[in-house]
């Protein structure tokens, strides 16, 4: 008898229990407070070789910050692939971090969401004030005409990475300047029995990033200037085709990059198999798979004709890494003087360093740090001829359609099917399809 | 036929009696709440964990939910039949998709069950007999099923690789079965990948069940059949798989719902956008839901996914059913 009573309290209170914990959670609509002043929590992106990596770099950073401040702040470092999703349960639980990495190309996406600390003149002036930060980073932050939904940390551009010693036993002298030229040294390239160019085929985002700027240089964009989608005007189709013609007409790229997603291409050009690779500041990713930085050369990326510039001469998206602060946190105090101790100009230059990015902030830019050769191509790519992805709410849908799109025409031109003008219109023609109403 | 009503005995009142009812009723109380307070805990964790999640995920399915309203979706407005119409109108793109994407796990979910069930059972029937190294054959048999489903895939993702991997060295490189190399990995050949890695992970367990269900059949059974000339593939066709009807009938049900359900294998394999022979519906919906960010259209495929499972489910228990009774009248 004594045991089914306890047994009956145990599941009464095993039942309370249950119900409380569902109960709790916290606001996923809430406003920020000062609830807990002495702790923040930090997702940050991983950057580095691996997520081990980034801990080595930000731990001693984190400690200093907690050093000056009291604030303890717990790290999390999370990979790519599960950053937007871990965001958006975040978002719709109200169970997130404090302050968090967000890639720039998704500002405008999360800024719809609300979920975001929009970063008004006030908020601003707590860090300093905006015009600390380069414009072409802070173009990346969010919609046109809204308070950014984050600041810039890390700014990224693409360049044409190329192996010296290839080059020089296929009898190149310089890096191509013109996407004729780089065809035409791929040939050279292949006739000595390497691989010419790399590719990441089966990575949307990857692919994303080549088609914009393609489409850039034949004077075309994805979206209308009312931030609809417009993916089969004969530009795009045209600037898609030439990119995906690389592998399927001209076979500078080898056919095995149609299924590479995990930057297998960078891995390729690091053990001397390819001569080039078009990739966003590559020299740490270089560096720690063993390759000597006087083993290869920075060019910056090719364009139809002419020099890189701004218009149809754009050779790289802006690439880059935003710090945002969740609208709900319980320490909004502390995420901004976090925010203003992770854009100062010691931080930029310590971090930038370490991740080979460029510092977004001005005054961090000018350090002799970011004065290296390699580092000036990417400087003057930012500066002068990169150009912002699309700042719209279907941002992120957009990376996913056609960059799946473009993938699966890799697919086709790997298989040996030919890639026509009508089977890309078609391709792009189901991804615009599958855009959400602007 | 004829019935007997209970009689309840009469009681006989005893002094003190009326001083003892509430005790009595208390006691009576006790007993009968007794099950449901043992059960409350296991009620509650099932409406956490099932019932409450699937009605939030029918609301949501009527809810025009994207990203402008995922931070408290309850403010969603209202879309009525919306969502279903997006997704069942096969002349428009996203019903077209969802209606390839469901033919291509029907074929697969098909494929899979077959095969997992016909190498599982003429693996138990194989193991029946008794020879040297029959327990260490039996544990190497099962280390599909018992290895980390990621960790196994992830090897197979680095079998299928174009330039490198080992099944293009050994169809290509060794057995010149290919003129060259295939991709395993994107296009159409993603379905053959997804098709064997399932089979390689699912017919392990297929195997344990039959195996199971083996040991239930009487030896004598087959010592009868063999004193009347039957041979092996009589006593197979006339005694192994009758006897193993009921076994078979709860193992293809449970091979089916987790086959056709199957997430990890494709996202593992190729990631968040499946090339479109291997495009499972599993997938799909997630990719509606998070990576389009069309929560309520992705809630919609889901209700018309478990509407659809659970109408094949009742159609197949109610025809194995009527067999097993006809079996029975026999």
């Amino acid at each position: 008898m004594r045991s089914i009573r306890a047994a009956a309290t145990g599941a009464v209170t095993l039942s309370l229990v249950l119900a409380a914990t569902a109960c709790g959670g916290g606001s996923s609509s809430g406003g920020g407070s000062d609830d807990s002043p002495k702790t923040l929590t930090y997702w940050a992106s991983n950057q580095g070789a691996s997520v081990a990596v980034d801990k080595q770099v930000l731990q001693p950073e984190l400690d200093k910050f907690q050093k000056q401040t009291g604030i303890k702040v717990k790290l999390e470092v999370v990979p790519w692939s599960d950053l937007l999703n871990r965001i958006l349960t975040a978002t719709t639980s109200g169970q997130g971090p404090d302050v968090l990495n967000i890639g720039n190309t998704w500002s405008a996406s999360l800024q719809a969401t609300g979920a975001l600390l929009p970063w008004d003149a006030k908020n601003f002036a707590e860090i300093g004030g905006k015009d600390r930060f380069a414009d072409t980073a802070l173009g990346s932050t969010g919609a046109a005409g809204k308070d950014p939904a984050a600041v810039p940390l890390y700014s990224f551009a693409y360049a044409l990475y190329y192996n010296k010693k290839i080059f020089a036993d296929a009898g190149i002298a310089k890096p191509p300047a013109t996407w004729g030229e780089l065809v035409a040294d791929g040939k050279k390239i292949q006739a000595e029995g390497k691989s010419a160019l790399g590719a990441e085929g089966s990575n949307p985002s990857e692919n994303i990033h080549h088609v914009f700027v393609f489409a850039k240089q034949h004077g075309a964009d994805f979206f209308t200037a009312g931030g609809k989608p417009d993916f089969t005007g004969p530009k795009v189709v045209e600037a898609v085709k030439s990119y995906v013609d690389l592998m399927a007409k001209d076979k500078v790229i080898p056919t095995g990059d149609a299924e590479y997603a995990q930057n297998q291409s960078v891995s390729d050009f690091a053990k001397g198999r390819q001569a080039m690779l078009l990739w966003q500041s590559a020299a740490a990713n270089l560096k720690s798979q063993g390759m000597s930085e006087d083993a290869y050369g920075i060019a910056p990326v090719p364009v139809i004709s002419g020099t890189p510039g701004s218009g149809t001469q754009v050779d790289s998206a802006v690439m880059g890494i935003n710090l945002a602060v969740f609208k709900n946190t319980h320490n909004l105090d502390g995420a901004t003087r976090f925010v203003r101790f992770m854009t100062s100009d010691a931080e930029q230059k310590i971090l930038n360093t370490a991740y080979s990015s460029i510092p977004p902030v001005k005054s961090a830019q000018e350090d002799a740090a970011f004065a290296t050769p390699a580092t000036a191509v990417l400087k003057n790519t930012l500066a002068t001829s990169a150009a912002a992805l699309p700042q719209v709410a279907s941002e992120s849908q957009f990376e996913t359609a056609v960059g799946t799109a473009v993938k699966d025409l890799f697919a086709d031109a790997a298989a040996g099917r030919t890639v026509t003008t009508d089977s890309v219109k078609a391709a792009l023609q189901k991804a615009q399809q599958q855009m959400p109403a602007a | 036929m004829t019935t007997t009503a209970f009689k309840e005995p009469v009681r006989q009142e005893t002094p003190g009696a009326a001083a003892r009812e509430p005790h009595r009723r208390t006691g009576r109380l006790r007993r009968v709440s007794l099950p449901y307070l043992l059960l409350l805990p296991a009620l509650l964790l099932e409406l956490l964990v099932h019932l409450v999640p699937m009605a939030i995920g029918i609301v949501m399915s009527f809810k025009e939910l994207t990203q402008f309203y995922i931070r408290d979706w309850s403010t969603a407005p209202w879309s009525g039949l919306g969502n279903y119409k997006v997704s069942v109108d096969f002349d428009a793109p996203v019903g077209n998709a969802l209606l390839h994407s469901f033919f291509v796990t029907v074929a697969f979910t098909l494929l899979s069950v077959g095969l997992c069930w016909l190498i599982g059972t003429a693996a138990a029937i194989f193991m029946q007999d008794t020879f040297r190294g029959r327990g260490l054959l039996r544990a190497l048999f099962l280390v599909p099923y018992a290895l980390p489903v990621y960790a196994a895939v992830v090897t197979w993702v680095f079998m299928f690789q174009h330039d490198n991997g080992l099944v293009n060295h050994v169809l290509h490189d060794q057995l010149h079965l290919t003129g060259k190399p295939s991709f395993w990995l994107i296009g159409d050949n993603s379905f053959y990948a997804l098709l064997t890695v399932s089979v390689w992970k699912g017919w392990p367990f297929a195997f344990l069940i039959v195996m199971a269900g083996l040991q239930n059949i009487p030896k004598e059974l087959y010592e009868a059949a063999a004193l009347d000339g039957a041979g092996m593939w009589q006593q197979i066709r006339r005694i192994t798989l009758p006897s193993l009807r009921p076994v078979n009938q709860v193992l293809i049900l449970v091979l089916f719902l987790w086959t056709f359900n199957d997430f990890n294998t494709p996202y593992v394999l190729f990631g968040k956008s499946a090339p479109e022979a291997a495009d499972l519906i599993s997938v799909h919906i997630y990719q509606a839901s998070f990576v389009t960010w069309n929560f309520g259209t992705g809630s919609a495929m889901s209700v018309l996914l478990l509407l659809f499972l659970l109408v094949v489910t009742g159609l197949y228990l109610l025809f194995t059913s009527r067999g097993r009774r006809a079996s029975a009248d026999v």
